[in-house]
């Protein structure tokens, strides 16, 4: 029965990832850029809703909602003020070195405001676990919470994404600019868009996060942040699902690493499993093949 | 008046002076051809009109309004629209969803119903591939695709880039006379093409761009017969 709890538990953690990793796969799909600063807007996040709760008594979900709309403003501003200006003119290597300066940027100006001391972060899950199997199955209400907020996402976004006119407008930005440009659709705002869904999911994962490992400091969104990018490059970067598929995999082979082989190693496996992966297949679990254009 | 003015364009690739001091004006109702070898920047001018590239200096005026000032994507609700060089369908997305991002600025979903009847009533083998991925259609459809797209948007001019490019005989006839029957049903249209003579067959007049200037222009059945024409671009 372990193992179905060490199951359970990758699937959780999974789910963050793949939180996390909607938003790195949806910028990189539609802006062509990785936003390495994407697992401090978790941090941010996680800070905003712990300050609401523990200072301002805030109850949990409006503290949720109020990070939310701090995250999406912050997610918009830096597209706007650190991207935008980089985009077409420079080189991609510019933005990227841009987008790991804003990291540390977000991380230091939380070291300022907040310090470097662990912040325990309290619970927003008020379930109590659920016991089955006459109790050798313990599923606690964080992970309930957290795989369901993880489908929940996914099933929103894909309709979003098919269904809804910005949506479209997403997916033909995706493929080619200038030809969206033709269609009359606004590129700029639709990449402020998808920085905008990508940074609110982004508070979504930083406070189911510390719900689950209660400890909170400006490095928080860090390792999660690149854990979460090797899940959306495993699952194929620019796919949906595939970040959904990659986010719980790595879940599961990060918590099976640390259970079944050690503790220390978990990381070294979780990249050696990528590596094999994309040895294997190169765009990812469902990633699209490299077409040439004719 | 023109519908369509292009003043004294001049535009700049880095340091390449790729459009130099191009003027001309295309009335409503016309097809005019611009035609040119490799190179000589017809596409260049077509994205500047559109607001792809920006022009160093020159005026666009389209119904009076100067296109250089307004962003590309405010340009098709203007009344103008683009088939691309190359077609530039989205391969991901299918053939309905591709036609759907031609009416992408229109609201009125009835009368985007009726221009999508009219466009598969122009393009049968759209309706039949309605569901398919556009990447997966042949080059021939790729490129009704990519005009019925354009039809879309229901505008007052459009601009095709090189649309017989890479096409079978029977076809590229069959695009002509698709473009000399949107042209009839009132669509004034500005057509860049390497095939000249079927070109210059379909249009009222046309200009001629020899690296990045307008080397001569005029009606276009006269510039057929013009023996310098004939050697440089209808292979005779
Ligand atoms: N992005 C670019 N950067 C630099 N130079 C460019 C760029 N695009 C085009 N050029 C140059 O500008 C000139 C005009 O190019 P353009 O594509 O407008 O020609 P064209 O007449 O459309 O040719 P073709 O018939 O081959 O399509 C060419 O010399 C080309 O090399
Ligand atoms: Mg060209």
């Amino acid at each position: 029965m372990t193992f179905l709890n060490y199951l359970i538990s990758g699937i959780s953690l999974g789910s963050v990832y793949a939180i996390i990793a909607l938003g790195y796969t949806m910028v990189y799909g539609i802006a062509k850029m990785l936003n390495f600063a994407h697992g401090d807007v978790i941090m941010v996040g996680a800070y905003t809703v712990f300050v609401a709760m523990s200072s301002s008594g805030l109850p949990a979900l409006p503290a949720i909602l109020l990070s939310m709309v701090v995250c999406t403003v912050l997610g918009v501003v830096i597209e706007r003020v650190a991207y935008r200006p980089l985009r077409g003119a420079g080189s991609p290597l510019a933005v990227l070195i841009t987008a790991i300066g804003v990291s540390y940027l977000l991380q230091n100006l939380a070291l300022l405001i907040f310090g470097s001391n662990t912040k325990s972060f309290s619970t927003v899950v008020p379930l109590s676990p659920l016991k089955l199997a006459d109790g050798r199955i313990t599923i606690s209400g964080e992970t309930i919470v957290t795989i369901l907020a993880s489908i929940v996402i996914v099933v929103g976004l894909s309709l979003f994404i098919n269904r809804t006119r910005p949506g479209q407008a997403m997916l033909a930005v995706s493929e080619d600019q200038g030809a969206a440009k033709l269609m009359g659709i606004n590129v700029n705002g639709t990449i402020a868009l998808t920085f905008a869904i990508g940074s609110s999911l982004a508070a979504i994962a930083g406070v189911l996060l510390c719900s689950a490992y209660p400890s909170l400091t400006p490095y928080t969104g860090s390792m999660p942040g690149i854990k979460a990018f090797v899940a959306a490059v495993f699952g194929g970067i620019g796919s949906i699902p595939g970040a959904m598929i990659g986010g719980i995999l790595l879940g599961i082979i990060e918590i099976f690493g640390k259970a079944y082989i050690s503790s220390q190693m978990a990381d070294a496996i979780v990249f050696a499993v990528l590596i094999v992966v994309l040895l294997v297949k190169p765009t990812g679990i469902l990633g699209k093949p490299i077409r040439e254009k004719v | 008046m023109a519908m369509l003015e292009v003043k004294d364009l001049n535009v700049y690739y880095g340091m390449i002076h790729a459009i130099k001091d191009v003027s001309f004006e295309v009335n409503e109702g016309e097809i005019i051809a611009l035609i040119g070898a490799n190179g000589a920047g017809k596409t260049t001018i077509l994205h500047t009109i559109s607001g792809l590239i920006a022009p160093k200096t020159g005026h666009i005026l389209f119904e009076n309004k100067d296109l250089t000032k307004i962003p590309a994507h405010k340009v098709v609700s203007l009344g103008m629209a683009q088939v691309p060089e190359g077609r530039r369908v989205f391969s991901q997305m299918s053939v309905l969803q591709n036609l759907k991002m031609g009416a992408y600025t229109r609201d009125d979903k009835s009368e985007i119903e009726a221009t999508l009847e009219m466009v598969y009533k122009r393009f049968p083998r759209l309706e039949e591939r309605k569901n398919q991925p556009a990447g997966t259609l042949s080059g021939g459809e790729q490129q009704m695709l990519a005009m019925g797209r354009a039809l879309m948007s229901h505008p007052k001019i459009i601009l095709m880039d090189e649309p017989s490019m890479g096409l079978s005989p029977i076809l590229v006839n069959e695009i002509f006379d698709i473009i000399r029957s949107v042209n009839e049903s009132g669509t004034t249209v500005l057509l860049v093409e390497q095939n000249a003579k079927k070109a210059l067959m379909i249009a009222d007049r046309a200009y001629v761009l020899e690296t990045g200037h307008i080397a001569s222009s005029g009606d276009a059945k006269e510039l057929m017969n013009d023996d310098s024409i004939r050697k440089a671009y209808l292979g005779e």
